[in-house]
């Protein structure tokens, strides 16, 4: 690791001061610190988010969303998102206890890895990422493969998400990064349902949009029936095939489905 | 360079660290305590978990920095304290939970961890608690066993090895 300086502040105020410089937020590090150790980024000053009291927690807004500080870690959200179980249930299944205990759903957000866990549920339920400066749509937010809607020193302080009358997530292990080889998240609303996957398409997550409109007007997984998923743009590499990350998206769409409570 | 202060093993330490320096560094070099070991240093293994205020973490995956005024517990604290194992260690002993012990220290604590939230956990939670810790040696059936012992359950009923 190049050498920084780290600064512990106690609110977002502190905190966004801090990184309007050379300076970098650090979550739970459990992306960030395996990236310094390669020295695959020089930030000169972390600015750590934890100790940052009104960035964590899991509440319910007046408007019946579940609000996630953006500093709450996954074992928290499995604890205690228990108004949106599915959610709890996709945090409770990322990396493994002693990343849960450390990572955050901002640090993963901000992340955008394209085979994590909490885009895809954030996309499918059309959640509201909240930030010190403004409020994003999932929908606008996700802008490719480790790309986001968010500026220089934008720190993400909250996440809400809608709850759905039904959702699951599937996720097919890549069992050693433990991250989705394809993952797929289904939530259906009064209004229509959405899913999301990641792990397939070299642009990141996206909403197989031909399925949300099957499964709106029969959400059952023999609606997916005549769809394909076209192998164009998805990852291949020595894990899977393109061919075999498009024929994931529909078996695990339709176990998502089939699953959905 | 900064003075960092924590609680280890019920002790109160500090020492200088840089930013950078990562609390398994702070552990073993500063501290001596060369029980937690380093077995990927890219956060897959947990060879290197300890608890933090009674949690789980990849001590290779987090700054001495952050742990300020934290209560650390390493492998070195799990004995009793006449000196004699803990349930979960003497368990790993009795049931032959390791070959030549390097993943032994995160696996005790990741363990110790789980039977603190999970008194009796199945064959499979005890699986998937330890999907973070990698052992080459074993192939993980005697340290599923040793914690089932540990959680006072009968191990006769899983397959013999
Ligand atoms: C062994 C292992 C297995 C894993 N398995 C999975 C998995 O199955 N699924 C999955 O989804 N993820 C997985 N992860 C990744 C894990 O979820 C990380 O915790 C997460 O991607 C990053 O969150 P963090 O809080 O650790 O962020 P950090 O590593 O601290 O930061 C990541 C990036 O986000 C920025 N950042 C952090 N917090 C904020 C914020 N609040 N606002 C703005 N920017 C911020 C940082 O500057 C940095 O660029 C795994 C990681 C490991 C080590
Ligand atoms: S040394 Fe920390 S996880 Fe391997
Ligand atoms: S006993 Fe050798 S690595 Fe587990």
């Amino acid at each position: 690791m190049y050498a920084f300086d780290i600064e512990r502040p106690t609110t977002i105020a502190d905190a966004a001061k801090a990184l309007s410089g050379e300076a970098q937020a650090l979550g739970g590090g459990q992306t960030l610190i395996p990236t310094l150790k390669a020295r695959l980024a020089d930030p000169g000053t972390l600015v750590s988010l934890s100790g940052i009291s009104e960035m964590q927690g899991v509440c319910m807004s007046d408007a019946g969303e579940v609000c996630i500080g953006g500093g709450t870690t996954h074992a928290t959200v499995a604890a205690e998102a228990t108004a949106y179980p599915a959610l709890a249930e996709t945090a409770s299944h990322i990396g493994d206890p002693a990343v849960r205990n450390r990572g955050t759903i901002g640090g993963s957000l901000a992340n955008n890895d394209p085979s994590a866990c909490y885009p895809a549920a954030a996309l499918a339920s059309g959640a509201t990422i909240i930030t010190n400066a403004r409020e994003i749509a999932a929908d606008d937010y996700f802008q490719g493969m480790f790309t986001t809607a968010l500026d220089e020193g934008e720190i993400i302080t909250e996440v809400r998400f809608p709850v759905p009358e039904k959702a699951n997530y599937q996720k097919f292990v890549q069992p050693a990064s433990r991250f989705a080889l394809v993952g797929v998240y289904v939530a259906k609303y009064a209004d229509g349902v959405r899913v999301a996957v990641t792990g397939a398409s070299e642009e990141g997550v996206f909403r197989w949009t031909e399925a949300e409109a099957a499964l709106t007007s029969n959400f059952s997984a023999e609606a997916l029936d005549g769809l394909s998923v076209s192998a164009d743009g998805m990852i291949g590499d020595l894990h899977g095939s393109a061919d075999y990350r498009a024929h994931l998206v529909k078996v695990m769409t339709g176990r998502a489905v089939s699953a959905a409570a | 360079m900064t003075q960092v202060s924590m609680t280890v093993n019920g002790k109160a330490v500090s020492g200088d660290a840089e930013g950078r320096t990562l609390l398994v560094q702070f552990l073993r070099e500063t501290l001596n305590l060369t029980g937690t070991h380093v077995g990927c240093d890219t956060s897959q293994c947990g060879a290197c978990v300890v608890h933090v205020n009674g949690k789980a973490v990849k001590s290779c995956a987090i700054f001495a920095a952050e742990v300020e005024g934290a209560e650390v517990t390493t492998i070195e604290g799990m004995a009793n304290a006449d000196g004699s194992l803990s349930k979960v260690q003497q368990a790993f002993q009795d049931h032959h939970g390791l070959q030549c012990g390097f993943c032994t220290p995160g696996m005790v604590m990741s363990a110790t961890a789980l039977l603190g939230e999970n008194p009796n956990p199945s064959e499979a939670e005890i699986r998937a608690y330890l999907e973070g810790n990698i052992c080459r040696c074993t192939g993980y059936h005697n340290i599923v066993k040793s914690i089932m012992a540990a959680a006072g359950q009968d191990t006769s009923k899983i397959a013999a090895e």
